[in-house]
């Protein structure tokens, strides 16, 4: 970041797009003869060149594998391997390096909690309680350890407006809930659910909560301490890091009595015939040789978020959101899917009764990269009766411009098919 | 619609058609009108068999055999994904089963829709084209 002094400026306020763009290569690229208009960074984000460069320089001439050899190459991987542990506590504020767990992504992390910690909490007749517009990986792993135990998924309701009913959540609450999984925000709708006071009123009744956090760490300042979440699962490649590599945060009351995921490598103390002791958290949970470039890679990709200051990040994302919500609002038709009050910069919308499809397909043509469908989420498209929508989901890469090719593009799709 | 003409001849056709087109919105705008004229298909073939998956849409074919010749109907409800149906039903429909089988499709490729055959694209016209094939191929016998 030091060849652009200028957003170095820790002081929340206006900042340049345009020297954030410059950052990252793939902005710079052309589509069937257009500039990219890359609206779909909700699926995953773009990559800085310092991110690109640091998985370079790491397989050119630093690689190792790690917590093993004693020489110096193993040292030093193992040094910056652990190094970006640290550097992961301290973005999410957790209390300490051994409850920061290297996984695949949100996906595994969920899927860990739910194997591992799930048993020892979910039994027979149990409910484990998620919303209605949870994304699929916050929903079938708890189906899994549900169908396992003989216990069931219930659903919060979630109102026309995409926001959690809240007195339907305390009411659920009271049912034999063992366990709370929740988004942080809504990768459907960008609502950001107020999770302070759910994981609170949880609390009050004794159960544990899992926080879906993939959408919110792009966007959002997380600290883990004080949403007093049990685990808070999220991925590097959503925020401007590597694919492959994501993390679990988990109390070290809850992973000291966790039993370990996969049995490998690094995750045991001593291994006999007759017993094999287990390593303590993290690597407990990190069995066999880890993603050591892309932890790397996710390093790079936290220095560069705090140097552009994620309170900026923050405030200039709403101004967009603000702007796109307000221009798509104009056009006849449109209809947004999801309107709460607290939203992260994801937008939602269907076009009156045009497929979502047909919309993706010539918006690609134009040159505008948007997801399209059911977003991973169909019991919500359900709720709203729709097949699926359009998301433009932006990153503090884009700009007003691209807003207003998103809303000619939209008017154009509506002469094509309306 | 029914065309007259061989496979390799009704989809010449459509490559002179897409030809009057210089830019892809002209192209995408006849597709979606094609789309729009396709005989709609009747619900009660809307069934789990006629089903195509792999798509982000609904698409439906309904294939039946007559006199030797397969003639399909379909569905979408997508308009650029109905207008991929009409044209696949348009090149072979009342064609012969092994005809079918047979078929080239080249001019997807030609009117500049290639990229609808990768089945990244989930409209499923990769699927369409081996699902219309399969029903082919199990009557090549009976032709």
């Amino acid at each position: 970041m030091n060849a652009t002094g200028a957003i170095q400026d820790p002081v929340p306020g206006k900042f340049d797009p345009a020297e954030v763009r410059s950052l990252f290569p793939a902005l710079q690229r052309e589509v069937y003869g257009k500039p990219l208009v890359y609206l779909d960074n909700a699926a995953s984000s773009q990559k800085p060149q310092a991110v690109i460069d640091r998985l370079v320089r790491y397989y050119s001439s630093e690689h190792s594998n790690v917590h093993r050899g004693v020489h110096v190459l193993s040292r030093e991987a193992t040094d910056a391997y652990e190094a970006a542990r640290k550097k992961v506590t301290a973005f999410i504020n957790a209390p300490s390096e051994p409850e920061v767990l290297y996984t695949r992504g949100t996906t595994e992390s969920i899927n860990l909690v739910a194997s591992s910690f799930g048993p020892l909490h979910v039994g027979k007749g149990d409910v484990v309680l998620v919303s209605h517009m949870e994304h699929h990986s916050n929903i079938v792993p708890w189906q899994m350890l549900c169908e396992a135990q003989g216990a069931r998924v219930r659903a919060i309701p979630v109102s026309d407006a995409g926001e959690i009913v809240y007195e339907e959540f305390e009411r659920l609450l009271a049912e034999r809930v063992r366990l709370l999984a929740i988004a942080h925000v809504s990768n459907a709708l960008g609502t950001i659910n107020p999770l302070k006071r759910m994981i609170r009123h949880a609390h009050d009744m004794g159960v544990p909560v899992v926080v879906d956090g993939a959408q919110a760490a792009p966007h959002l300042k997380i600290d883990v301490q004080e949403l007093d979440c049990d685990f808070y699962a999220f991925s590097s490649h959503k925020m401007f890091g590597p694919t492959g590599i994501g993390i679990l945060y988990g109390k070290a009351e809850h992973l000291e009595t966790m039993p370990p995921w996969q049995g490998g490598g690094d995750m045991i103390e001593t291994v006999t015939f007759e017993k094999t002791t287990y390593n303590e958290p993290p690597h407990k949970f990190e069995a066999g040789t880890p993603n050591i470039a892309d932890v790397l890679g996710f390093a790079s990709a936290i220095d560069f978020l705090e140097d552009v200051g994620q309170n900026r990040v923050a405030a200039y994302e709403q101004d967009l959101l603000a702007y796109a919500t307000e221009r798509l609002s104009e056009i006849e038709g449109v209809r947004l899917i999801g309107t709460a009050t607290d939203k992260a910069s994801v937008l939602s919308f269907v076009i009156g009764d045009i497929h979502p499809y047909d919309a993706g397909t010539i918006l690609d043509r134009l040159g505008i990269a948007v997801r399209t469908g059911h977003h991973c989420t169909q019991p919500l498209m359900r709720r709203f009766d729709i097949p699926g929508t359009v998301r433009a989901s932006f990153a503090l890469y884009n700009t007003f411009d691209e807003v207003d090719a998103l809303v000619a593009g939209v008017r154009r799709i509506k002469e094509m098919l309306g | 619609m029914v065309a007259n003409g061989t496979i390799r001849e009704r989809a010449h056709d459509i490559v002179e058609e897409f030809g009057l087109f210089d830019d892809w919105m002209g192209k995408y705008e006849y597709l979606i009108e094609i789309g729009q004229a396709l005989a709609p298909l009747d619900n009660r073939h809307k069934i789990e068999a006629n089903r195509i998956h792999g798509c982000q849409a609904q698409v439906w074919v309904h294939p039946e055999m007559k006199n030797g010749l397969i003639f399909y109907e379909g569905d979408s409800d997508a308009l650029i994904t109905k207008g991929l149906v009409a044209l696949l039903i348009r090149v072979l429909s009342g064609q012969p089963p092994a005809e079918i089988v047979q078929a080239d499709l080249e001019f997807l490729d030609e009117i500049g829709m290639k990229d609808h055959l990768s089945s990244t694209r989930r409209n499923g016209l990769a699927s369409m084209v081996k699902q219309l094939k399969l029903f082919a191929l199990a009557h090549t016998g009976s032709a």
